[in-house]
């Protein structure tokens, strides 16, 4: 077994009418995600997810000098960013990139699927 | 292959060692991928399973010059192969007490195991080196180099990029089947479709990147096509029952049988209805129209099967005048309805205009969303040129040749571009 992120991700800059034009889309969107989450714990491939709020939300901290410094974030100036995540466990990378499709039909974002260091 | 054994080492050996070292050289390209594939099924591990078919290899070339070609030179290596594989295993359990590993080594062999046939794991590192999740270039250069048993310097030298990087490619697309667990198996039947697709793209983008370079000072590489085919036949014995498979095949032998023809003595690509048609290979033609009957029976038409059709009515016609140009429209006609895309349709402009005319083609051909694609402004030119627009047809000639990069073609391109005016 090998556990994943699968990480969804947005443009900075969209607001949540972007992403969900309507709110029946939104709500629609949400229940998806709900029951896809409901059957990932059942199946036991759940180890843990959440939404994030938006990046301006975000903040950095520096640590690695004598004093921590903190900033606004969010860290990477990209255009796209993390909105929510996923971390589960499956047998291997076709499991994964299965539940990803999933999630990522579910929650109407792209999901980025990547391997947890094993030890 | 065998028109590389002269390079084999050895060459100024006695006549034993020399047959041995020559031996060597076959057996590796024909071997190197099953052995891969054994020891990958058993141990699930790419890297070690490559290093290890390596090292039997080499083991070979010091011994077989002096103590003889085994019986089984395959079942040998993987031996060979194997108890190295072991070896490495046991001296890395001990130092590093990985347990586990330790525990599967002395396990006896689990008789409930599903029984795996050799072909199997050939079938099963194949989907591996072509999985989704893996950049294309990266599915090429390792089915190259582990099904298809080209060195890395080889399959460096066949993209015409260092050897250095070529390395690095193939390191990193190792590491990232490992570190993110793609799986070792055949896709199961839902997945079966999509995946064997891939898998036919990679071998098929093998076999174009040799019929019409798009780099480099060749016209054609025929190492290239050699090995396309080479792996196209091994999927058809994996995989008879795939008509695609066979479409494949067909397609590449259809194409290949016309090789001598393609380029003339200057280097300048020969089109299909200026071809010396005496030139074309005709047992190759003879076992592609066989496959092409082949799929004919099964009716279960796909892409590369109606290529491969419309090229047996090619080979089919003794003179370019014969050619039985209404079944090429229909073929793609259905090719249309199978995969709807702006190059089939340009394709399918070329046959038009047999049938209807230029004109008739180029009205389609005018409408396609092609500008980056060399052949669509070499198609125009084409048109344009017979409807006698020669100034029209010469822009249309700059743009193909802005565009193209085989030599051959251009060189084509120049001289059709220097009567136009």
């Amino acid at each position: 077994m090998t556990q994943y992120l699968l990480s969804v991700w947005h443009d900075r800059d969209a607001t949540p009418e972007d992403i969900y034009p309507s709110e029946q889309e939104r709500q629609e969107a949400y229940a998806a995600t709900g029951a896809f989450n409901e059957e990932l714990r059942a199946s036991g491939a759940w180890v843990f997810a959440g939404g994030l709020h938006p990046v301006n939300t975000a903040t950095v901290v520096d640590g690695t000098g004598t004093e921590p410094v903190t900033t606004d974030g969010p860290f990477s100036e990209s255009k796209e960013q993390i909105g929510g995540f996923w971390v589960v466990e499956a047998p291997d990378l076709d499991a994964a990139l299965d539940l990803a499709a999933r999630g990522s039909k579910a929650c109407g974002g792209k999901v980025e699927v990547r391997p947890f260091q094993s030890e | 292959m065998t028109d590389r054994t002269g390079d084999a080492p050895g060459r100024d050996t006695p006549e034993g060692a020399r047959s041995g070292a020559a031996v060597v050289e076959r057996v590796y390209r024909a071997e190197f991928g099953k052995v891969v594939a054994s020891l990958a099924g058993r141990f699930g591990d790419l890297d070690l399973a490559e290093d290890m078919a390596q090292e039997a290899f080499v083991e070979a070339v010091r011994r077989w010059p002096t103590e003889g070609v085994p019986p089984n030179p395959g079942g040998w290596l993987t031996v060979v192969a194997r108890n190295r594989a072991l070896d490495r295993l046991r001296r890395e359990s001990t130092r590093q007490a990985r347990h586990q590993e330790a525990e599967m080594l002395s396990a006896p062999e689990d008789p409930r195991a599903p029984v795996t046939s050799v072909a199997d794991e050939r079938l099963r590192l194949l989907f591996t080196c072509c999985h989704p999740a893996l950049a294309p270039e990266a599915r090429v250069a390792l089915t190259l180099r582990l099904v298809g048993g080209l060195t890395v310097p080889e399959v460096a030298a066949a993209f015409l990029v260092p050897e250095r990087t070529m390395a690095q490619r193939i390191t990193r697309a190792k590491r990232k089947i490992a570190a993110a667990n793609i799986p070792y198996r055949v896709p199961r039947d839902h997945e079966l479709p999509g995946r064997l697709r891939g898998v036919l793209a990679v071998v098929y983008l093998v076999f174009t990147e040799g019929h019409l370079p798009g780099s480099g000072d060749h016209g054609i590489r025929d190492d290239l096509c050699a090995e396309a085919i080479r792996l196209g036949r091994l999927l058809r014995d994996l995989m008879p029952d795939e008509p695609e498979v066979t479409g494949l095949l067909a397609l590449m032998l259809l194409t290949d049988a016309r090789r001598a023809a393609r380029v003339d003595t200057d280097g300048v690509l020969v089109t299909l209805d200026a071809q010396d048609r005496s030139l074309w290979d005709r047992e190759l033609i003879v076992e592609g129209h066989e496959l092409v009957r082949e799929c004919l029976r099964r009716n279960r038409p796909g892409h590369y099967q109606l290529l491969a059709a419309v090229n047996a009515v090619h080979t089919d016609a003794a003179t370019s005048a014969d050619t039985d140009w209404r079944q090429v429209l229909a073929l793609y006609d259905r090719m249309d309805a199978v995969s709807p895309t702006p190059v089939v349709a340009l394709n399918r402009a070329v046959a038009l205009a047999e049938v209807e005319g230029p004109e008739a083609a180029l009205a389609v051909v005018d409408v396609l969303p092609l500008d980056g694609y060399h052949p669509f402004h070499a198609t125009r030119a084409d048109l344009l040129r017979r409807l006698g627009r020669g100034a029209e047809a010469a822009t249309a000639y700059d743009r193909a040749l802005e565009l193209a990069t085989n030599p051959a073609e251009r060189a084509f391109l120049t001289r059709r571009r220097s009567e136009v005016g």
